[in-house]
């Protein structure tokens, strides 16, 4: 079983996570968009909007330096366990807030105005379901984990964090996540099956952050496609798609 | 230089009766799908009114457009990049559908099905998008003939400075109807705005289009064009705006809005401009100078020179011969009678206006005074300051001159012409007076009042070398697709639809449209949301609730 849980199931949601982009990318660049709702309500998205994106880049980011970051390195630099720790929750816990925060706001706001909705498919609210969850269950593992020591101290960087980078070495070790708090177990968990949903929900906006604005210049020309069986428009032709002669 | 050529369109304002077909058509062709109910890529707005979006014109508000900062550099008004992209989750200057509208059908079930009752059954209005019953408040023309403008004219920003001498009773005012497309601006700033670099425009021809397998969803574009010519899909999570009917100007027909016009008072044609000038020319300090110093980077295709420096960009002969006889650059840099709308947005576009001369001739009129006598259209003009502010707010930035000049011109053609009409000589004396000669007069004339389809539409097929192929209308000869591959494309089954250059554009939203058609009852509110209406209807399928059943019966 934990096996299954810690080795096989990670793997899977990955292969899908990749995979799946890489298919939703060659097959459905239309249906690649934020799904933005702004149109219907912009009062409420104003404010819980940006909390939950910027709060979430902030969980993101703290998620890079616990998870990716091995103690070797921040014992080495001469940080201490419990300077990492404060350094840890100070930045964790007004992103967290800020994201759960936003949530709500949009969560709510998604319920209770008509438009917004009925614009919200199946797949969303199941996307959110999960997101909703992984994220509490965050909080939840550092506040009452980290802040009250409920249950016991468990220090993640020691456990999951270990296991986490085995996983892209090829070499994870169960009984690492066999060994944590169940909090942790189910944080994780969900967090892999919401990387195999990724590619089938709106969440592939993520990877549409818009970095070549910077450098692009502000006017873009195109031409128009010339070569003989081109689609009117000027997009290129599609492999395999040549016409016939 | 840089030669380049764009397609550019020009209307005469007096001869627009404000039928709305052209929106009606262009909806019907582009824009009949959901999640574009409210969209109209054509919109005629009564003047003094509000326009669609309501108020679009207020950049204090929609921060549309480019601002010349104090070092003569242009920025986008709604700030640049970093700032785009530091309020990328949300967007602190998008209208919302109130500011366009909510989408509305009736529910006329109840008319067919109503008990037989004492009091008249009536069809309620159910919004499309939640499909709950609604208060229709606004709409993309709620103002059309100054209706109810004692209320919302007021608010028209064009006003400015004149608020105070205008008198907004019905019967007092004057009003004229302003048809609206996207501008196809040659120095875009909904391309700007976008941060994936979706929108570009296109080398050949200038059209701006958003690439709809680029689009993110950001809705940049829609604050960053100023005359809200962008629109958000809110069932795709794409922006979409007029495409300037790419597809039918390349194989040489004009757009549906043109085609379709009743008044006849389109014109399209090609202009070539130098597009090295164009950022100099948008960041002119004075916004007074911003009409000519666009003029100034467009070029004659009579010039030798520029001939030969367009053969060298790659502009086929045939381009160039079709910019020498575009009517586009007839009337803006021959005759000079029209004029961009908005030059203070700085994003040079290239739909322009003939602005209306009725204000003044109503006025003259009304007084029992002759309309047509060239002494009492003058002198109107000199003393009709209020039509003439208001014009020069919409086209000029505000400035008189390039107005007065342009309405003296139709005044003077309007009386020399009443004489050659009448059989009477005429008075070169009246041409002269505006500086024009009488055999140029009567062919501005001529361009304005009477020209043939083909005058008004000079538009080279694209150089796909196939560009025939492309083109959704039969106009190729039906025997030519006998002996070469147009016939195995589309074969006796229809076997070759879908491959091919064959493939009309249309046929992307057919799986929409299919879904759209054959999903929604009529049964109760809920599904009016979505439903196809005679509007959003576009000939093809039988949707429900818009016919009654085989037998006569629902
Ligand atoms: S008018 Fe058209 S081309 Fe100009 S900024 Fe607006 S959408 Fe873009
Ligand atoms: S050019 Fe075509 S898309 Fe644009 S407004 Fe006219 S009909 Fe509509
Ligand atoms: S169809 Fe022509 S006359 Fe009618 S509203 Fe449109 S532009 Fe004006």
């Amino acid at each position: 079983m934990n096996t299954f849980l810690w080795v096989i199931f990670p793997y899977i949601c990955l292969a899908v996570f990749v995979v799946g982009h890489v298919w939703r990318y060659r097959y459905d660049k239309f249906g690649w968009t934020t799904r933005s709702s702004q149109l219907y309500e912009s009062k409420l998205l104003r404010i819980g909007s940006p909390l939950f994106h910027f709060g979430m880049l902030g969980v993101v980011g703290g998620h890079i330096l616990g998870l990716i970051l091995p103690q070797d390195w921040t014992d080495a630099v001469g940080l201490s366990h419990e300077a990492y720790h404060i350094i840890a929750l100070a930045g964790g816990i007004p992103a967290g807030i800020a994201a759960v925060v936003g949530l709500v706001i949009l969560i709510y706001r998604r319920r209770t105005v008509g438009p917004v909705f009925s614009a919200t498919t199946i797949n969303d609210k199941v996307m959110y379901a999960v997101l909703g969850v992984v994220i509490v269950l965050g909080m939840w593992n550092t506040i009452a984990g980290s802040l009250f020591t409920i249950g016991g101290e468990y220090n993640y960087r020691d456990g999951v964090s270990v296991w986490f980078r085995q996983i892209f070495a090829f070499q994870p070790d169960e009984s690492l996540m066999a060994a944590a708090p169940f909090g942790f177990q189910l944080h994780g968990f969900l967090a892999f099956l919401l990387f195999a949903m990724w590619p089938f929900t709106r969440l592939v906006h993520v990877f549409s952050a818009p970095i070549g604005y910077f450098t692009r210049p502000y006017i873009v020309y195109r031409s128009r496609d010339r070569r003989p069986g081109a689609a009117t428009g000027s997009r290129a032709q599609k492999r395999g798609w040549e016409r016939v002669q | 230089m840089k030669v380049m050529a764009q397609m550019a369109m020009v209307m005469n304002l007096d001869k627009c009766i404000g039928c709305h077909t052209c929106s009606v058509t262009c909806k019907q062709a582009w824009t009949n799908r959901s999640g574009m109910e409210y969209v109209w890529f054509n919109n005629v707005e009564t003047r003094p009114g509000l326009g669609y979006p309501r108020g679009y014109e207020d950049q204090d508000k929609w921060q549309g457009g480019w601002t010349r900062k104090a070092n003569g550099r242009l920025t986008l008004r709604a700030g640049g990049r970093l700032n785009k992209l530091l309020n990328i989750f949300s967007n602190p200057k998008m209208p919302s559908m109130s500011d366009y509208y909510e989408p509305w059908t009736y529910d006329y079930e109840t008319l067919l099905n109503a008990p037989s009752q004492k009091h008249f059954p009536v069809a309620r209005p159910h919004s499309l998008l939640s499909g709950k019953p609604i208060n229709v408040e606004w709409s993309a023309n709620w103002d059309d003939d100054l209706g109810g403008s004692h209320e919302h004219a007021a608010k028209d920003l064009m006003l400015k400075g004149i608020e105070d001498k205008v008198k907004l009773a019905f019967d007092d005012t004057f009003m004229f109807y302003l048809p609206r497309i996207c501008e196809h601006c040659l120095n875009p700033s909904c391309a700007a705005s976008c941060p994936s670099g979706a929108i570009y425009k296109r080398e050949e021809d200038g059209i701006v289009l958003v690439d709809q397998d680029k689009c993110r969803g950001w809705r940049m574009c829609v604050t960053g064009c100023p005359y809200k010519k962008v629109y958000f899909n809110h069932k795709t999570g794409k922006a979409e705006k007029c495409t300037f009917c790419y597809p039918r100007i390349e194989v040489g027909i004009p757009t549906v809005c043109a085609e379709t016009c009743v008044g006849r008072l389109r014109y399209i044609g090609l202009m070539l401009y130098d597009a090295d000038k164009v950022l100099e020319a948008a960041s002119v300090e004075d916004d007074h100078d911003l009409y000519e110093s666009q003029r100034s980077v467009f070029l004659d295709p009579n010039d030798p020179h520029v001939q030969r420096e367009a053969e060298k960009a790659g502009i086929p002969g045939d381009w160039i011969t079709a910019a020498q006889k575009s009517p586009v650059h007839a009337l803006i840099n021959t005759y000079k009678v029209a004029l961009p709308l908005h030059p203070e947005y700085r994003t040079m576009p290239m739909v322009w206006y003939i602005p209306p001369l009725s204000p003044v001739v109503d006025v003259i009129k009304d007084t029992g005074h002759d309309a047509e006598d060239a002494d009492n259209l003058f002198g109107a003009i000199d003393a009709l300051r209020i039509p003439v502010e208001y014009l020069a707010n919409l086209f000029t930035a505000g400035d008189t001159v390039p107005v007065d000049r342009v309405l003296r011109k139709l005044a003077a053609m309007r009386s020399y012409m009443r004489d050659i009409n009448l059989g009477r000589d005429p008075d070169p004396e009246i041409p002269a007076r505006v500086g024009m000669g009488e055999e140029e007069m009567y062919n501005m004339f001529r361009l304005l009042a009477i020209a043939k389809y083909e005058d008004r539409y000079v538009i080279p097929t694209a150089h796909g070398e196939e560009a025939h192929a492309l083109e959704e209308l039969a106009t190729d000869c039906p025997v030519t697709g006998y002996d070469d591959e147009l016939l195995d494309v589309s074969g006796p089954f229809g076997e070759g639809s879908g491959r091919g250059s064959m493939t009309p554009v249309a046929i992307e939203n057919f799986k929409m449209l299919e879904r759209r058609q054959t999903s929604d009852t009529m049964q109760d509110g809920e599904h009016l949301k979505g439903r196809v209406n005679l509007l959003n209807w576009d000939g093809k399928g039988m949707p429900p609730g818009m016919f009654p059943d085989e037998d006569g019966e629902r």
